[in-house]
């Protein structure tokens, strides 16, 4: 027959599946691209925090420390015992916050999704000003297990709050249990530190959030809550796609959503939890982190989860080397620096249309 | 594109011999929101290749049916039964390779294009071991062209019309690949033409693509058009089932809506149509 072969094929399946194709071909490249500028940026973010610091040390002699680890010099000691523990520390805590606000946006369906928002960072402060008001407890070393704690209590009080109505947890009951107990934790916190003068000076150095003073045993103790928080994140990714399209699409295309509920949940309390506990509330990462982010990866979560590790870790190192060189002699702790940085960055985010909602 | 007027009024004539298997049933089903009842002690049986419009006045409990024959709502009293298992003791994935749903406009997250939302729809198909394949990525080229949305692959779902992101949502329903499809007002806020152009489509996916098709609709005479089947409701329970001739009738809608109406043949495909007069005093 002389019938042109394209009008025997079922309509449409032979030509226009070339779009679909090459404009898939774009976005990951596009994905690629902007994972691989992190993974640099990240790099020399961590060069740039070790390199940097109070003492001015020029790059040869930190080259020279880092390559040979007989030198037994204080110019070793700078670099092995504060700027390498600092440094990892801050990778760890940035891209943990950065991953807990992607998992806590995406469980909302929230753009303004905070870590924060489920009490975290309450039960962290509540319980800290307890570990010093009436134990006495006085370093950061200290300070870490109480601080986990008081997430990990935090957290599981604002559950079972926002658990307690009859349509059981919903995003929106945690979000409300969880300004409720932050609300009467921080009065609690107050109310402490109004009586007692002592517990507000060692207090005011924990709650504006530092790397600063932070050993290599606070890295290693926070590292395995990490750990799991990352892989449980992973694996949290795609339902969270799923659920991006609303519980109902969600159950229908077979997602147990009590499960990657949970899931989300013990991800994002080990992450935040862990991150509170090392450094303190540190605010702006989970907020901002995945706004930036989603501008490249778009709304896949199996992209967004690691890209806003990295760009958390890259946004917290960079503030906490900005913040050690804008105030020499002195430092200026890596909270206030985020909160410095965040806010402008935050409003310019919001105003390009793309990436301020979900 | 071409009209398929035809695929909804005038079903393949049932030929002798067994009848259609049962592909999902409603057994004594009570359903309810905290205490309130909202459907108590109904049966429905759908069977294989059927397309049914459940039709009812507002708060009738038409979308609760829909929802727990979708498995979203746990039934307080009786089950719901997928080819003759329980659906409540099916695993949920199991579920959602036989049977794909759409909610009342779903919302997609912002900047998802069209290609990567009908993706989702392979989902079930899906497992830690086995990823995207080939497979996939065929059934997702082929339910886009099919529901004309090729050309916009590319674009963010929430940068259509309602009539292409509807479009869009079938699509994905499509490459999910199950043989039943419920879906829950899939016209609602759309204009008239572009109410016939979802319809179509659906209707479309029963006749091509042999869905069995279950489909919550406000607008009786399109779902006399299109559906073989009406199952009409008021407050929780079912009052009448059958073709649109046998349930479309003046007594049914005062019964049924408080309307006095005409029913008169549609023009154009011969279905009954509704005239409303007057609202009856209940």
């Amino acid at each position: 027959m002389s019938v042109p072969s394209a009008t025997r094929t079922p309509a449409g399946t032979a030509a226009p599946a070339v779009t679909p194709r090459t404009a898939a071909a774009r976005r990951t490249r596009r994905r690629a691209l902007g994972t691989l500028a992190l993974l640099v940026l990240v790099l020399a973010a961590c060069a740039a925090s070790i390199a940097i610091g109070t003492r001015p040390l020029a790059p040869g002699t930190v080259w020279e420390v880092l390559t040979d680890r007989s030198l037994r010099t204080e110019e070793a000691v700078i670099v092995w015992d504060l700027r390498v523990p600092r440094t990892a520390l801050g990778l760890m805590v940035g891209a943990s916050l950065g991953v807990a606000g992607a998992l806590m946006q995406g469980h909302t369906r929230n753009p303004l999704g905070d870590p924060g928002l489920l009490g975290v960072t309450a039960g962290a402060s509540f319980a800290v000003v307890l570990a010093i008001a009436l134990l006495g407890v006085a370093t950061p070393a200290g300070y870490v297990w109480f601080a986990f704690a008081g997430a990990l209590a935090g957290t599981v009080a604002v559950y079972l709050l926002g658990a307690a109505g009859r349509g059981g947890a919903t995003p929106v009951t945690l979000a409300l249990a969880g300004s409720t107990l932050s609300a009467l934790l921080y009065a609690l916190v107050r109310a402490i530190l109004v009586s007692d003068s002592n517990s507000l000076d060692a207090f005011r150095f924990w709650v504006v959030g530092a790397l600063a003073g932070r050993g290599a045993d606070i890295a290693w103790q926070v590292l395995p809550f990490i750990v799991a928080g990352l892989v449980l994140a992973l694996v949290n990714a795609p339902a969270l796609d799923l659920l991006g399209m609303g519980e109902d699409v969600a159950r229908g295309l077979g997602q147990r959503v009590w499960l990657a509920r949970a899931v989300g949940l013990v991800a994002i309390t080990l992450l935040a939890g862990a991150a509170t506990a090392a450094c303190g509330p540190i605010a702006f990462v989970g907020l901002v982190v995945p706004h930036a982010v989603r501008s490249f990866t778009g709304p896949a979560h199996r992209w967004l989860v690691p890209c806003a590790a990295m760009a958390g870790a890259l946004l917290l190192l960079t503030a906490d080397v900005v913040g050690r060189v804008i105030a020499r002699p002195g430092e200026v702790q890596v909270g206030i620096v985020l909160a410095l940085l965040g806010g402008p960055f935050f409003i310019a985010l919001v105003r390009r249309k793309r990436s301020a909602t979900l | 594109m071409t009209t398929h007027l035809s695929a909804g009024h005038a079903p393949p004539t049932a030929p002798a011999g067994p009848p259609p298997r049962v592909r999902l049933a409603a057994e004594g089903l009570r359903l309810a929101y905290d205490d309130r009842v909202v459907v108590d002690g109904l049966d429905l049986a759908l069977t294989d290749g059927s397309f049914t419009a459940i039709v009812g006045p507002n708060g009738c409990g038409k979308s609760t049916l829909l929802r727990a024959l979708g498995r979203l709502l746990r039934p307080a009293a009786g089950q719901v039964v997928l080819d003759g298992r329980s659906i409540a003791r099916t695993p949920t994935r199991e579920v959602a390779r036989v049977l794909g749903l759409l909610p009342q406009t779903p919302v997609a997250p912002s900047g998802l294009t069209v290609a990567d939302l009908v993706a989702r729809g392979r989902h079930p198909h899906q497992s830690w071991l086995r990823q995207w394949s080939s497979d996939d990525e065929a059934v997702v080229t082929e339910a886009l062209a099919w529901t004309d949305m090729a050309d916009l692959g590319d674009r963010p779902v929430d940068e259509l019309s309602g009539g292409q992101r509807q479009r869009a949502w079938i699509s994905m329903a499509l490459a999910q690949e199950t043989d039943l499809i419920l879906l829950d007002e899939p016209t609602t806020y759309l204009d008239l033409s572009h109410q016939i152009d979802v319809l179509e489509l659906v209707a479309r996916l029963h006749a091509e693509r042999g869905r069995t098709v279950v489909v919550v609709l406000h607008d009786l005479n399109l779902a006399a058009r299109y559906a073989q089947r009406l199952v009409a409701m008021r407050d929780g329970a079912l009052v009448a089932s059958g073709t649109p001739h046998e349930v479309l009738t003046e007594e049914l809608l005062a019964d049924v809506f408080d309307l006095e109406a005409r029913v008169v043949p549609d023009p154009v495909a011969g279905t009954p149509m509704v005239v409303p007069v007057r609202r009856l005093p209940r």
